[in-house]
């Protein structure tokens, strides 16, 4: 840490603890920061695309986990770098916000840095990196909205629907099923859709997963499939018609939450206290049924007592269920929560077709199946296979392709993938840097470089020469205007990326280049750094 | 990055570690292959057993295991290597999924990784190889289905491959000698669930003394508790009460209750109230006239008297399970209130003889001629405690194995026979690839067929010579040939009677298949900082 001293040598103290901070100013501070966050981005660049490899991430506690989605790699890495930090954040919003491009986002900004590292190498002032970049923004976002492609979803049995999906699977260690699992996450997403007001509720698609058969055994149910069994044995194991009662209080006696003591000094006392107790599990079980309900659903336990009076009213019951699943099926059977015994009205019950017990594999686990919902249809995804990782890794997925899904049916703009659509924008913003005729030039001609190392790396990954398949892609697209030229990945023997049907949501590749452009600005703003020594 | 002045600043954390693209392979390959590797020589007929031994101080930790069976040994074992732990993690699948062939889904994943190892040498990229071995393993499944045949569930002939696959399954346990009366025990005890899967409805009674030979199945159902002293012995035409209440002082349950007395008398009163609330439920249990009672709870000498007096039979603090299998197989109702006797008829499970038995040293309560005939038990006898904890994992696995087949039905050739098999049709589809594919299709074949050849070397014959003399066999057309461990020639299996569940088969090719491909595309291993932990 650079000091300041007075006329006797004696340092002034500036900051508190100031001996055990660590300073970084000026270009140090700059550079320092870039390299960081680029040894992020060259981390998941392996990933990226239809061949992109896996990451094997080793929690604390040694769990395995091996993924190659990108915001899950970067938040298992547990990073401590700020500015690497800055790029979880990245990777995170773009996962919260669309749900699908986390690899790429970050993979961009991480050209960009590298970028902006030459600029400043040549004495650019940050600011005006950061000013450049910005307008060389404005201009692919511009360009991509101009070459996107409007689709229609419904056509020829949502195709399209399912094409995205591939597409986001494609990269997955699942691919091998992409078809299937795609249509399974476009009917799913279809199904609690809601066209008219173009939105889907995700909370509707319940993602179950159990280890067991393999990936191809995922299937779709519709219905909610939940992790409990009947509290009792010997409960009929299907119920018909089903009225259900959620309860979110206990089978228990009650527990007022003010501090009391019941003193017993006579036998009277005791007897009384006794019948008043059994009178409660009666009373329970009475108000249940005589809603008409036929079977309970209840976020707490049960007492044992309270349990067989339920078997012997005939109404069966299933306890511990957990607080989203009694949200889920309120949602979706039209049953009012219940919070007090004595509010339960027939009004409040909720109605669903079927609901029975199943159960998997030999380690005699069941599992209940709620079918046939009044009010909205949930859907569950089970999903299956071969170890915990593979089905970790499978759920991910997953709700990637349902994210892309959504986004399409909200935003019916497509841009085709491949790599054509940053090569499309990076061509025009190059073109766009010669009218600049500012210092910012540099930066706007630097920013088409970074766009096109997206392909170029997608190409490296897919064991293809990087160099010569971007600049035959480049100038095709030139000599045929055509902005769909990409890199043939799957070595299919076009590049033209309409004919592979790789497609990818506007929506998210603007998201991508946006965001990725507004962490490298911050980045490049940031020209002093101070933190713990230790740190 | 060698910018003067600047070295990579740290992004991770202190103890974290960060292995990039070959290392990161290496090492996955190498912890994997290790851990296949030692389970290997488990593998077969002729397959060698392994003592686990606890680490760490405390008197449970002297407890040994020896065991035969893949997943036990791949669970017990603490490993470090993160792709070490996904083939662990197939293990324990499978084990859940169908019960056997524990150790094959993990030696398959490991000669997979071995084979995919000298691919990456030859710079092959890995995707490439698991494109290859997605087409093989397509072609592999699909030949495993051909070749399997299905038997109608109530014919004779499905009855007999069951007990075939439950010799196959056994030959490789410690039991192999006793395998024809074990396999027979074991197909009897599962044909009696009828198409239910329901393991719990048989129980497995672990006693040491005697010898394996010694062990039984009893069709009745033998609970593992005594009868209270005091009751009659033998009680035929008995009519169950299964109860899980308590019949100790029963407490009030209501929150905050505390007895608050001033005088002697008062204590006595409340004694007092206290006994006749507890006569009250006996009188009510009582009403329902059962001859005798069952609760998982403990029962107290003064209800105990009661009950006795009456002429029931008690029986206290039964386990759960216990309870179950009872209530199921006597099709009783598992009781909580005691308030509705007129449902007597429903609540009240039936059986023919309740008596007290010695097995070996123990008591136990046999119940014969149950309503619902679908519980038994087998008593398993053996001459260590260590034996038996082995028979019964054994059994565990034939058992899983045939109900997997009752609910499959299909079934394939044993004796490596099914492997040789698809092995054979990889390479026929490999010949009509184009591509680098096909040399991983090949690879995938070569894997496949080492399962047979590490079968051989277990068994210390010359696996080299086998295999071609069993490839020459399946190339003639002999397609119901395998190896005979016995004899150590390749032989018809139809003549030797082994046959495998096809169900067990394709779970443990898929699992591997899929463990497999996990690994191969791991480019990048993180490991977090270990999390600090206190100690003790």
């Amino acid at each position: 840490m650079s000091l300041a001293f007075d006329d006797y040598g004696r340092p002034y103290i500036i900051l508190r603890d100031q001996g055990q901070k660590k300073r970084m100013k000026g270009l140090e501070a700059y550079k320092s920061n870039i390299l960081a966050a680029k040894a992020v981005a060259n981390t998941l660049q392996s990933s990226l695309g239809p061949k992109g490899m896996d990451k094997m991430l080793v929690s604390p506690d040694g769990d395995v986990s091996v993924t190659n989605d990108g915001a899950t790699i970067v938040e298992k890495m547990e990073i401590q770098h700020p500015t690497a930090k800055l790029l979880v954040e990245l990777s995170q919003s773009q996962d919260a916000e669309i749900g699908d491009g986390t690899t790429g986002v970050v993979v961009l900004a991480g050209k960009l840095l590298e970028q902006a590292l030459t600029l400043l190498d040549k004495g650019i002032h940050p600011l005006k990196i950061s000013d450049g970049f910005d307008r060389a923004c404005d201009v692919a976002i511009k360009h991509l909205e101009s070459i996107a492609e409007e689709i229609d979803i419904q056509a020829n049995d949502h195709e399209a629907l399912i094409q995205a999906a591939c597409t986001a699977l494609g990269s997955k260690v699942v691919s091998k099923r992409k078809r299937e699992l795609g249509k399974i996450a476009v009917t799913a997403v279809l199904d609690v859709a809601d066209l008219k007001r173009k939105d889907v509720n995700l909370d509707l698609i319940k993602i179950q997963t159990k280890t067991g058969g393999s990936v191809e055994d995922t299937r779709l149910i519709s219905g909610i499939l939940i992790d409990k069994d009947m509290s009792h044995p010997q409960m009929q194991k299907e119920v018909k018609d089903a009225k259900i009662c959620l309860l979110t209080c206990p089978f228990e006696p009650p527990k007022p939450k003010t501090k009391h003591n019941i003193n017993i000094s006579s036998a009277e006392d005791y007897k009384k206290l006794y019948q008043q107790e059994q009178q409660y599990f009666v009373e329970m079980v009475k108000l249940v049924k005589d809603s008409g309900a036929n079977i309970a659903l209840c976020q707490w336990g049960f007492d044992d007592e309270a349990n067989h009076l339920l078997l012997q009213n005939d109404l069966p019951a299933v306890r511990w269920v957990s607080g989203t699943d009694v949200e889920l099926i309120a949602m979706a059977t039209g049953a009012r929560i219940i919070p007090r015994f004595q509010e339960i009205t027939p009004e409040k019950l909720g109605k669903a077709g079927c609901i029975k017990e199943v159960q998997f594999g030999t380690s005699n686990e069941r599992m209940l199946v709620i079918e046939n919902c009044q009010c909205t249809k949930a859907v569950t995804i089970l999903i299956r296979g071969g170890s915990q990782m593979i089905v970790d890794e499978a759920k991910r997925s997953i709700h990637d392709a349902i994210c892309v899904i959504r986004n399409l049916i909200k935003d019916n703009r497509i841009v085709y993938g491949g790599g054509s659509a940053e090569l499309a924008c990076a061509l025009q913003v190059l073109q766009y840097a010669d009218e600049v005729s500012s210092v910012e030039q540099y930066a706007v001609r630097s920013f088409a470089d970074a766009l096109e190392g997206i392909p170029c790396c997608l190409a490296d990954n897919c064991g293809l020469n990087p160099i010569t398949s971007v600049a035959q892609a480049k100038s095709r697209q030139l000599t045929e205007k055509n902005p769909r030229i990409g890199i043939d990945c799957m070595e299919l023997g076009t590049s033209d990326m309409k004919e592979q049907k790789i497609y990818e949501t506007l929506s998210s590749k603007k998201q991508q280049i946006q965001l990725a452009t507004q962490v490298v600005k911050m980045i490049l703003k940031i020209d002093d750094v101070i933190a713990p020594d230790d740190y | 990055m060698d910018i003067v002045g600047n070295v990579l600043p740290q992004v991770l954390k202190d103890e974290a570690t960060e292995d990039k693209g070959e290392m990161a392979r290496l090492q996955s390959f190498v912890g994997a292959i290790a851990v296949a590797d030692l389970v290997k020589t488990t593998l077969g007929p002729k397959g060698m057993d392994k003592i686990l031994k606890p680490t760490g101080p405390g008197q449970e930790m002297t407890h040994i295991t020896v065991t035969n069976d893949g997943a036990t040994i791949l669970k017990s074992m603490y490993v470090e290597n993160p792709a070490a732990k996904i083939l662990i993690e197939i293990s324990k699948t499978q084990d859940e999924e169908v019960g056997d062939g524990t150790t094959t889904v993990a030696v398959l994943a490991g000669e997979l990784l071995r084979e995919g190892e000298k691919l990456i040498q030859k710079r092959i990229h890995p995707q490439h190889v698991i494109a290859g071995w997605r087409i093989a393993r397509d072609v592999a499944l699909k030949r495993l289905r051909d070749i399997s045949t299905e038997n109608d569930i109530e014919s004779q002939e499905f009855h007999n491959d069951l007990i075939k696959i439950a010799r196959t399954t056994l030959s490789s346990k410690l039991i192999t000698t006793d395998r024809d009366y074990f396999a027979d025990l074991c197909v009897k005890a599962v044909l009696r669930l009828k198409g239910s899967s329901n393991l719990d409805y048989i129980q497995i009674i672990k006693l040491p003394g005697g010898t394996i030979r010694d062990s039984y199945l009893d069709d009745g159902f033998i609970l593992k508790k005594q009868i209270t002293i005091g009751c009659k012995r033998r009680i035929e035409n008995a009519k169950i009460l299964v109860a899980n209440t308590a019949m100790d002082y029963d407490k009030i349950k209501i929150y905050g209750t505390k007895v608050k007395v001033n005088s002697m008398d008062k204590v006595a009163e409340i004694e007092a109230a206290e006994k006749e609330k507890m006569k009250h439920k006996v009188d009510k249990i009582l009403k329902f006239q059962p001859t005798i009672f069952i609760n998982r709870q403990l029962i107290y000498n003064y209800p105990e008297q009661l009950l006795a007096d009456s002429g029931i039979t008690v029986i206290e603090h039964a386990d759960f399970e216990g309870m179950e299998r009872v209530a199921a197989a006597t099709g009783a109702e598992i009781l909580s209130t005691f308030d509705a006797p007129e449902r007597r008829d429903q609540v009240l499970g039936h059986c023919d003889l309740i008596e007290e038995i010695m097995i070996g040293e123990e008591k136990m309560i046999k119940f014969t001629g149950c309503k619902k005939n679908e519980a038994c038990t087998i008593v398993l006898r053996g001459s260590s405690i260590h034996i038996l904890d082995e028979v019964d994992r054994s059994i565990h696995d034939v058992l899983c194995v045939l109900i997997t087949t009752v609910k499959n039905r299909r079934v394939v050739w044993g004796g490596g026979n099914s492997e040789m098999q698809m092995a054979a049709a990889c390479e026929e589809e490999a010949k009509k690839v184009q591509g680098k594919q096909a040399l991983a299709i090949e690879a995938y074949a070569r894997a496949l067929r080492q399962i047979p050849t590490i079968i051989c070397d277990n068994g210390g014959y010359d696996s080299a010579e086998l295999i071609q003399n069993f490839k020459v066999e399946l190339q003639k057309g002999n397609l119901s040939y395998g190896l005979n461990m016995n004899d150590g020639t390749v032989g018809d299996m139809k003549e030797l009677g082994i046959k495998e569940c096809m169900r067990v088969k394709e779970q443990a090719v898929m699992a591997a298949s899929e463990a497999a491909e996990l690994i191969m595309r791991v480019d990048d291993i993180v490991k977090c900082a270990p999390r600090k932990r206190e100690r003790a």
